[in-house]
């Protein structure tokens, strides 16, 4: 299995970059939850993101339909981002390889070693105990406004992005 | 550079924080000299101020060049985020703002920078914020000094003026075992000597005034977040585990994460006490860091060859500079801080309190101030000047008694600073 107390900044970057459809389990429609934050800032990053949550079946969060588990999504998912505890992500895990996805991805604090040797066997990418959100802020330098230490240096201008000034984009290489 | 390759210290001394400008691609880090930033529209306003996305707002809260700043001394130290603020005072009046409810206690060693022991015992008063005091040189009394209301341990990694090394890990461990937060001051030290995360800092405060920003021009301080506090498991910091008020509800360590402290300090303690930095004080600082390394160590090689000859001198009582042999804090500096002991140290007179008084007026290289960590030498008699607010056993306590003397050995020749002492003593 790869190593999961670590990931290179290629790997994650890679991710990001390649994936374009987020189906996201565990999505809140509440405004003060972390899920909620991280799909509103995905979704203005262009990814689509598809909220999963079986007590919001039928309803929309941020004009998304909601759908009650991950076999119901028609269209290609990339990454399935689970916002679940630790418990959970075995059985998500299991439905993320069965629909196709290309990556498992564990939010912060979320970390199933089973769960990703499976995903890995199944040839999925995996990554735990992250947020995509803070990872995209991170690599793209908009974190450095918050003072986040990105671990990164480089000697490249960062990219803007099409929406304002305030805006940075993930460079496919670093 | 690969993404797998660790930039070495020097690297990030230069490097850490600063991609060339987005807009402009200036190499130098711009002073964004600006009190605001435009929003793109209505949305993105909301967006920034509901802390949903990242960017800037308003000066006070943050800044490109403050953003610079931060970045590079929270990767100098090895933390997860870091917060440039006002001064060195400020620093420490967010963190323990963030952390503390009146009526809630903090341990601090008692041998620390005298302004900072005014600060505790007075100013934190007034909020409801109770020091006790402890012995820097004694772990257990660390231990002895903890309560129920105990909601962190403060020290500093070098004390000022004493020339003393805490032992970090011993006193970190008390911490942890209390479930509180070890906050360590490593102004003296900067993490080119030694980086209290490694020995089980959860934050760290500087005063950027000093060695870091280090050309006597820039008053500033930081506070780094170490990622190592689990707020959300220990629920005795409600500012951090508990839903925000001011936040539409959000729970900041939820949210944020590993850097959720450093962002606390931002968007509520600085947001709402406003001791920001300004930009230019940001830039000054963060051109001074670039040359930490080479600085760092021609101060402690200045200091130690000061100390030694000092320690010959017939007028002189003592030398309390643990980068000597046979001092009580060799071994620990040895063991903390084996590229040097600092530059900071104090040394006892025979003649006393007048002979120290005699010593600053009399020297014509070394600059009479209350500042340490320039390029210029400094001397001070403390229990005259920055502890003559404190009583004779404070001031004892701290390392300040009355023929103590503090030095702060700049980068200038050393045969120079040699030959000022030696004609300040003989006038004496």
């Amino acid at each position: 299995m790869k190593n999961h107390d670590s990931y290179s900044d290629a790997y994650i970057r890679d991710i990001l970059a390649r994936s374009r459809t987020i189906a996201m389990v565990g999505a809140s429609p509440t405004p003060s939850r972390p899920s909620y934050f991280a799909m509103k800032y995905l979704k203005e990053k262009g990814f689509r993101v598809i909220p999963v949550n079986p007590g919001q079946e039928g309803k929309t969060i941020l004009g998304e339909r909601v759908y009650a588990a991950l076999p119901e999504i028609k269209e290609k998912v990339d990454i399935v981002d689970i916002f679940r505890s630790s418990g959970a992500a075995l059985g998500i895990t299991r439905e993320a390889i069965a629909i196709g996805a290309r990556v498992v991805w564990m939010q912060l604090g979320v970390r199933n070693d089973e769960a990703a040797g499976l995903a890995e066997d199944a040839g999925l990418q995996v990554v735990m105990n992250r947020c995509p959100k803070i990872e995209y802020g991170r690599l793209s330098g908009e974190l450095n406004w918050a003072g986040v230490n990105s671990r990164m240096i480089s000697s490249r201008r960062p990219l803007l992005g099409p929406k304002g000034v305030q805006h940075r984009v993930l460079a496919t290489k670093a | 550079m690969t993404a797998e390759r660790k930039p070495g210290f020097d690297t990030l001394a230069i490097h850490a924080g600063a991609q060339p400008d987005s807009a402009t691609g200036a190499r130098a880090t711009p002073i964004y000299q600006t009190t605001s930033f435009v929003f793109d529209n209505v949305e993105h306003a909301a967006a920034l101020f509901n802390l949903e996305t990242f960017g800037n707002i308003y000066t006070r809260i943050m800044n490109p060049t403050q953003a610079v700043l931060e970045e590079r001394v929270a990767a100098l130290e090895g933390g997860t985020a870091g917060l440039a603020v006002a001064s060195g005072h400020a620093a420490q009046a967010l963190v323990f703002h963030t952390l503390l409810a009146p009526g809630d206690e903090f341990i601090a060693a008692r041998q620390l920078y005298g302004g900072s022991i005014n600060q505790f015992t007075h100013a934190f008063k007034k909020c409801g914020w109770e020091v006790r005091w402890a012995d820097t040189t004694d772990a257990e009394s660390f231990r002895a000094a903890l309560t129920p209301k105990t909601k962190a341990i403060f020290v500093e990694s070098i004390a000022n003026p004493g020339g003393i090394i805490t032992d970090l890990e011993a006193v970190a461990a008390v911490a942890k075992q209390a479930g509180v937060p070890f906050i360590v001051d490593n102004t003296l030290a900067t993490p080119y000597l030694m980086r209290p995360i490694e020995y089980g800092a959860d934050i760290i405060v500087h005063s950027l005034t000093k060695f870091l920003g280090g050309h006597g021009n820039s008053i500033g301080g930081a506070i780094v977040d170490c990622g190592t506090f689990d707020w959300l498991k220990s629920g005795r910091y409600p500012t951090l585990s508990a839903p925000c008020a001011s936040y539409h509800g959000i729970t900041l360590a939820e949210t944020f994460g590993n850097f959720a402290f450093a962002i606390a300090c931002r968007v509520l303690g600085l947001r709402d006490l406003g001791p920001a930095i300004s930009p230019f004080n940001a830039f000054l600082i963060l051109t001074g860091i670039e040359t930490l390394p080479l600085r760092m160590q021609r101060h402690c090689d200045n200091a130690l060859a000061v100390a030694t000859w000092l320690s010959g001198h017939d007028q002189i009582a003592w030398v309390n500079y643990a980068g000597l042999p046979g001092n009580e804090f060799h071994e620990a500096a040895k063991r903390y801080s084996p590229k040097g002991a600092g530059a900071v140290f104090t040394f006892g007179l025979k003649g006393g309190y007048e002979a120290g008084i005699a010593l600053v007026s009399n020297v014509k290289l070394f600059s009479h101030l209350a500042n340490i960590g320039d390029t210029r030498s400094l001397i001070i008699h403390p229990a005259s000047t920055t502890h003559r607010q404190l009583t004779d056993e404070q001031r004892i306590r701290a390392g300040a008694g009355p023929e103590v003397v503090r030095l702060s050995v700049g980068l200038e020749s050393v045969e120079d600073l040699i030959a000022d002492l030696d004609q300040a003593l003989a006038a004496a």
